[in-house]
């Protein structure tokens, strides 16, 4: 297991969070005047960027995924060169970069509500400026809020967060070091109010006993992703409504 | 959608505008739109910056890691470009698509930045023969918004003035080796000299007159540009002229000359800013995208 203790006697993890503690979220709306929607989140140290163009007609080489009675999601995942510690030789196209793109777009084909854009293409485009662990869970929020600000109808909220197991505590949100200790990692992402889990994947090992603690850690985390979110999203609301409505 | 398209009545309102010498947004000929620069916006990296000229966004990371030298010059360092067009800027640069405007600008970049007199190279060279710093200097474009080459070549120069390389010890060691040691402290570091880099500034010829800092809609009225490297003394490092249509080989001495003097008001800019920057307190919340 990992040379240097996760939790420190005191309970603390090594970043001064307690176990159930989730990163600092910040996050912004529009950042982007070109694209449909745009949106920036920073958790920790993880920030990225999502965009994204649509609902429009299908581009030449995607003309043939159309379908007639919903809409077709492209996502593309990309890290920048100098988001990790060691510099990355290629941005995207790589089997991770593809595998991750392929995850995102299974998430957001439960929660769009594809049927009322027939035979159209919505794009979802990720780009990652800092990597510091819970990649997918990042991406995820992101795009849940790029999504919003393009005005494209959703069933739900989609809220992404990241769990470890480690000597019978939970972590939740879990960074880089970590995910490199060899614990067992459980993402998912989650729909808040409707209490519905859209997508999950856990890596390594643990008894099927441990498995309900961590489901639990994580959509605990979920749900206090979601309300820092819609908290923001309230906030930017009344900002814009106050503008229409003074006189 | 990203992608700019002009009728061509709009194409011929944009002409005969800057024949009047009025732009659409009010600038003159050679006037450019609105920059910000940010320095040390990403933290892993030893130097970075992000740009916003107009509706173009970009963001450069520069990060150096020990290499050997090129055995025709043993003694200096080496430089690398590399560009990414992300496509958050545009649907068409997903997968591969963005290849080619990539490869056309870092071409372009190592042109300029090769030469004897931009960085000096032998502040990067280690032990000559064996050791030198590579310098990988990454751009990642965010938002096409017209002019892309200036607003990159100003923003890889506020990245290269941000970067520290680690103050290196250089010591015997047993047989004759030489042996490396970095520093234990972060802020051992030596910062690259930007002195004399070099920034581009594109001319573009609309109509009969010529323009700087052309938009996404200018771009398209413009067959014909020429790109110059321009030092802060007013030096020309590298021209290219870009684009399908003709020069008249007349008024190329006079774009030549307006570039150089935009280069050198765009460099004492661009220093004042750096400046101030430096001179700002290092625990300042950086804004970047929030």
């Amino acid at each position: 297991m990992a040379g240097f203790e996760l939790i420190s006697d005191e309970g603390y993890r090594f970043d001064g969070r307690k176990p159930s503690e989730l990163r600092r979220v910040r996050c912004n709306m529009g950042v982007f005047t070109q694209a449909d929607g745009s949106a920036y989140i920073e958790q920790g140290n993880t920030k990225v960027l999502a965009a994204i163009y649509g609902p429009h007609e299908a581009s030449n080489n995607m003309r043939s995924k159309v379908c007639l009675d919903k809409c077709f999601i492209n996502c593309e995942f990309s890290q920048a060169m100098f988001s990790s510690a060691e510099r990355k030789k290629r941005s995207r196209g790589d089997r991770k970069g593809k595998d991750m793109s392929a995850h995102i777009k299974q998430t957001f084909e439960a929660a769009i509500r594809t049927q009322l854009y027939p035979r159209s293409q919505i794009d979802i485009y990720l780009q990652v400026l800092h990597s510091d662990g819970s990649l997918y869970c990042a991406c995820v929020n992101a795009a849940t809020l790029a999504l919003i600000d393009a005005g494209i109808a959703m069933k739900d909220y989609v809220c992404a967060c990241s769990a470890s197991l480690t000597k019978e505590t939970s972590l939740i949100d879990i960074n880089h070091v970590e995910e490199l200790a060899g614990c067992a990692e459980f993402s998912a992402a989650i729909m808040p109010k409707l209490d519905q889990i859209i997508y999950s994947e856990l890596n390594g090992r643990i008894h099927q006993d441990e498995l309900g603690q961590l489901v639990d850690a994580v959509t605990s985390g979920c749900k206090d992703i979601f309300a820092v979110i819609d908290r923001f999203v309230r906030g930017r609301l009344e900002e814009t409504a106050s503008y229409f409505t003074h006189s | 959608m990203a992608k700019v398209m002009l009728g061509e009545s709009e194409k011929w309102f944009i002409i005969h505008g800057i024949q009047d010498d009025m732009r659409n947004d009010g600038r003159s000929c050679e006037d450019y739109r609105h920059i910000e620069v940010e320095t040390g916006v990403v933290s892993n990296t030893h130097g970075s910056s992000r740009l916003r000229l107009g509706s173009s966004e970009l963001l450069v990371g520069v990060k150096v890691e020990l290499g050997s030298p090129d055995p025709k010059a043993p003694t200096e360092g080496l430089i690398h470009f590399h560009v990414d067009c992300s496509p958050n800027a545009d649907p068409s640069f997903q997968g591969r698509g963005g290849e080619d405007l990539s490869a056309n600008i870092s071409c372009i970049l190592t042109r300029i930045y090769c030469n004897k007199s931009s960085i000096d190279l032998n502040t990067l060279g280690i032990i000559p023969h064996k050791q030198c710093w590579v310098v990988h200097v990454d751009v990642l474009i965010l938002e096409c918004g017209g002019n892309l080459l200036d607003a990159v070549s100003v923003a890889v120069k506020a990245a290269l003035h941000n970067t520290g390389v680690p103050n290196i010890q250089v010591t015997d060691g047993d047989e004759g080796t030489q042996e490396i040691s970095l520093p234990d402290d972060p802020n051992d570091v030596k910062f690259i000299n930007t002195i004399n880099a070099p920034v581009l500034v594109t001319i573009s010829k609309v109509g009969s007159r010529h323009v700087v800092d052309a938009s996404a809609e200018e771009e398209l009225c413009c067959n014909a540009s020429l790109v110059m490297g321009v030092t802060k003394r007013g030096r020309t490092t590298g021209m290219r002229k870009m684009g399908g249509g003709s020069l008249d080989p007349e008024s190329i001495p006079e774009m030549i000359g307006t570039g150089k003097n935009i280069g050198r008001q765009l460099h004492i800019s661009l220093d004042k800013l750096l400046k101030t920057e430096q001179g700002m307190a290092e625990d300042i919340e950086k804004a970047g995208y929030l």
